[in-house]
This record gives structure tokens, C-alpha cells and sequence, in this order.
């Protein structure tokens, strides 16, 4: 199959690639571009773990082609904090032990980065709905849901 | 990568889609969210040629009223932009209640208003919201135009009326008569899943407050959405009454529907969700009638 060259802006850096058609967005970051911090679960939609930005909307990127990246701005896990210097939002999990594993952490965090920019002051029912797409099989919501209060505390508006 | 191998193309223009479909025939497939047909690549199940891609087409993408007062949404608009728009809540507060429940934000912000009709998955809520809201599909191949009623759309289980050049192109909505009330009630394991079964009401009042309209549309509970026929022979003409929505329920659940067994759910399991939703459903739908919202 022939290969599509591609531009994509991925946290704020550019890259020019050329992809074959059937190259998930997922496979492209973590393959091509070595930002394996986007994990892969179900690769069918369900879990929630490979959530990214996609011109800033959280979406699957195991539903979407890098060849329909093109063009497109995305931001990853990768676009948060370093370990030394935590984004307010990991700071939270990681008071509130909202993660075990960390295989679905980044699916989450994705997630709750726009959430918390739409809804500064979240309601816990509010934030059950915001995460009712991510599947976290270790850690229990409920510590999750503590951490996304906190980091609502701590985020600056 | 998990799909089979297939070519790519990415049309800007409407025109240009249905010359390339025209094209490609059974080879072709329109990508529209890929929330449906991406699972089913990744899983191999679909194994199409050629995908068309509608995403760089943004002539597709829009909700705007029409001349009789209804609106008219374009194929590829999102199901979140439709969610969140106010002038669809405020004339079809049908679709304020039943977008949250489909999927989760993530898929409603790529999955589309359009691909989800053109999809006709028996368990999925727009195909049967359709049908309640009676909408109107216009529909476009390169040699020909068309309108079909949501009613005629559906032929089976992930089946239309749709040929393979076809593409869907607007969904129009008639605006609801006035004393119209709606309600949506569905059962489903968790927010965001498939429903074990559901029900979508859309009922008019006329000024003696006998019902003249009841569309009373029964989801993943058979081939296909399932519209009633006994809700409108018993309903229509009469007094809205408890014991009619109750006649109604059991009827429906002893033979209008033909639910099958899954893992999460029995086919009687099922046909008792569908009795006391139908009968749900109507007591608040003709409760919002009355109110006129
Ligand atoms: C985890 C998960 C949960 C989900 N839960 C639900 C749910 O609870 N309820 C629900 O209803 N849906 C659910 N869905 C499905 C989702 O809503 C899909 O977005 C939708 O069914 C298909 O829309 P799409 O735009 O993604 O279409 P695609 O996946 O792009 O296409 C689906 C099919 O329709 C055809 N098609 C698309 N557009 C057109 C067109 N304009 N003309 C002709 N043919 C066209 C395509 O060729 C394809 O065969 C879920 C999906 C996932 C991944
Ligand atoms: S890997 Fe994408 S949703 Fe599970
Ligand atoms: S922390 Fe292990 S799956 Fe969530």
C-alpha cells in the first residue's frame, strides 16, 4: 500500500512522517514517534486508555487513522508535567492514590485536562460522568474521583 | 496495525466523495466518525478496499432550521456538537435526554449524527430517535437523489436501504406539532453502554387533550428499530389514561417485539424492560404534552 506523507503537531513539536493508511494515531505516537506515554488496551474504544487531545477534544486515538491526523494538532500525556516537576493534576493521583498500575492513568488524565478547563469547580457527580469512558481495573474510582476534587483545588483559573 | 491493508481517500468536496464511490462500488467504504467501523477493522470483521473519508469534507457539519420550522443536520455533524447545541434541545428535547446516553464523551466528540443512522445498529439510539421524530434522509449518489423516510430506512440488522455509492447526506427533522411531549428511558449495565433495551415516546395532544399522534419507538429488541403499531391503534383518539399506557406496555412486550439472548441480558429479562418503559415512558411523555414542553 502506498504511503500518505503526513504533518502532524504533536505537543507543540512538528513532525513529518509518511504513513500507510492502516496505521492507528495510537500505533503512530508510540511507535513512530517513541511517545509511549498514550496506552494501548482494548484498541476497540472501550477503555479509555489511549484518550488524547485532538485539536483539543479527548478522543480515542486507537479510532482514528495517523492519515487523518494530518493537519491536526494533539497533545499527548507527554504534554503534562515531568516527574520532577508534576503537572497539578498528577500531583493530585499521586497524593490521593489514584493510581496503582498507571496503565489507565494517562487515558484519564487526557480526559480530566478539558474537563477541568469546562467545569473548574466540578460536582462529584459531575466528574463520575466525565470519566464513565475510562476503565481503571486496579485502583477503584472512588480514589480517582478524590484526586480530580483536589487538583480542582489546586489548578490555577 | 490491526486493520487489513487498504487504499485511502480523503475527498474535500461532496462531488467529489460520490465520484470516487461511484468509482469504487462494493470496493469503497464511507469513513465517517469511525467509531463503528474503525472497532470493526481493528477486529477484522470489516475488510473494505478502499474507505472514503467525509472528515475533510466540512460542508457536511452543520445544524440549521429549515423553512417549515425543523432542522436540518448535515451527515458528518457530531454527535457532541449536537448534544450541546441549544436550539436542538429546545425544539427536540428528545435528543437533550438520549445524546448523554450514547457512548461516552470521547466517542460523542468524533462519532457522528449521520454515521450512526447509516450504521442502523439495532442496540443504537439515533436510528430509533429517528423514527420517533419521523425525520426525512436525503440521500445522494452520483447518479441519483433521493428522499427516504427514517421509517423506510431500515431493512435488518446493520442494513438500509443504502447502496454502496450511496452516501447520507442530511438528516432532516420535522418540528413538532404544538401539545407534543417526548421521553426517552432506557436500562443499560453502565453510562454509556449499549442498552439492554430502550424506548424512545413521541406523543401529541389535541384541544380536547385526546391523543392524536403516539410514536412509540422500541430499541434493541429486534432486527431493527421497532416502531409501534398497537401504541397508535390504542392511544389515538382517546383520553391519555393509565390503564391505556398499561394496555399498551403489555402489549407491545407480547407481540411487537422479538428480543434475543446475550450474555448481559435474557430475551425475557428484556421483554419486561420494554413493558414498564413503554408504560414509563408514556406517563411522562403525555405529562409533558399537557405542560406543552
Ligand atoms: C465504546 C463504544 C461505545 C458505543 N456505545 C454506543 C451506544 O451506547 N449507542 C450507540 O448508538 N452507539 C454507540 N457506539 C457507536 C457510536 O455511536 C458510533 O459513532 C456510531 O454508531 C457510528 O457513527 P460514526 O460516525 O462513528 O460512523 P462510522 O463508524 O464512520 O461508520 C459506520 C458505518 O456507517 C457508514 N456510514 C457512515 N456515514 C455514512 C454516510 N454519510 N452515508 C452512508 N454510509 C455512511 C460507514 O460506511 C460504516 O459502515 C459506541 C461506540 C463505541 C466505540
Ligand atoms: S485502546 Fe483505545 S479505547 Fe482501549
Ligand atoms: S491504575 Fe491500574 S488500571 Fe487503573
Amino acid at each position: 500500500m502506498d504511503k500518505f506523507p503526513i504533518t502532524v503537531n504533536v505537543n507543540g513539536v512538528r513532525y513529518d512522517r509518511a504513513v500507510e493508511p492502516r496505521l492507528l494515531l495510537s500505533d503512530f505516537l508510540r511507535h513512530d514517534l517513541c511517545l509511549t506515554g498514550t496506552h494501548v488496551g482494548c484498541e476497540h474504544g472501550i477503555c479509555g486508555a489511549c484518550t488524547i487531545l485532538f485539536d483539543g477534544e479527548p478522543v480515542r486515538s486507537c479510532l482514528i487513522f495517523a492519515v487523518q491526523a494530518n493537519g491536526h494538532d494533539i497533545r499527548t500525556v507527554e504534554s503534562l508535567g515531568s516527574t520532577e516537576n508534576l503537572h497539578p493534576l498528577q500531583e493530585a493521583f499521586h497524593e490521593k492514590h489514584a493510581l496503582q498500575c498507571g496503565f489507565c492513568t494517562p487515558g484519564f488524565l487526557m480526559t480530566l485536562i478539558p474537563f477541568l478547563e469546562k467545569h473548574p469547580k466540578p460536582t462529584e457527580e459531575e466528574i463520575r460522568e466525565a470519566i464513565d469512558g475510562n476503565i481503571c481495573r486496579c485502583t477503584g474510582y472512588e480514589n480517582i474521583i478524590q484526586a480530580v476534587k483536589l487538583a480542582s483545588e489546586k489548578m490555577p483559573r | 496495525m490491526k486493520p487489513v491493508p487498504f487504499n485511502y481517500f480523503a475527498p474535500t468536496s461532496v462531488e467529489e466523495a460520490l465520484d470516487k464511490l461511484a468509482e469504487l462500488g462494493y470496493d469503497g467504504k464511507i469513513l465517517a466518525g469511525g467509531q463503528s467501523l474503525v472497532p470493526a477493522m481493528n477486529f477484522r470483521m470489516a475488510r473494505p478496499g478502499a474507505l472514503v473519508d467525509l472528515n475533510n469534507i466540512p460542508e457536511l457539519a452543520y445544524i440549521k432550521p429549515t423553512s417549515e420550522g425543523g432542522l436540518a443536520i448535515g451527515t458528518m455533524t457530531r454527535d457532541s456538537k449536537v448534544e450541546h447545541d441549544p436550539k436542538v434541545i429546545e425544539m427536540f428535547p428528545l435528543l437533550g435526554e438520549v445524546m448523554p446516553n450514547i457512548a461516552h464523551a470521547q466517542i460523542r466528540n468524533r462519532g457522528t449524527f449521520g454515521g450512526s443512522i447509516a450504521h442502523a445498529d439495532p442496540a443504537g439510539q439515533l436510528p430509533a430517535i429517528s423514527i420517533a421524530l419521523d425525520a426525512n434522509l436525503f440521500i445522494q449518489s452520483k447518479s441519483k437523489e433521493r428522499w427516504v423516510k427514517a421509517t423506510d430506512f431500515f431493512t435488518g440488522p446493520f442494513m438500509t436501504v443504502l447502496d454502496p455509492d450511496d452516501m447520507l447526506v442530511e438528516i432532516v427533522l420535522p418540528p413538532h406539532l404544538p401539545h407534543t411531549g417526548s421521553s426517552y428511558q432506557q436500562v443499560s449495565r453502565q453510562r454509556g453502554g449499549y442498552a439492554q433495551a430502550a424506548v424512545a415516546s413521541v406523543v401529541t395532544l389535541d384541544d380536547q387533550n385526546r391523543c392524536k399522534e403516539a410514536r412509540v419507538v422500541l430499541i434493541s429488541v429486534g432486527d431493527t428499530p421497532i416502531l409501534s403499531a398497537r401504541a397508535k391503534e390504542i392511544l389515538v383518539g382517546q383520553k391519555p389514561t393509565a390503564e391505556a399506557f398499561k394496555e399498551v406496555a403489555q402489549a407491545i412486550a407480547a407481540n411487537e417485539i422479538d428480543p434475543a439472548t446475550d450474555i448481559h441480558a435474557t430475551a425475557d429479562y428484556r421483554r419486561h424492560l420494554v413493558e414498564v418503559l413503554v408504560e414509563r415512558s408514556l406517563t411522562i411523555a403525555f405529562d409533558r404534552a399537557k405542560k406543552g414542553v
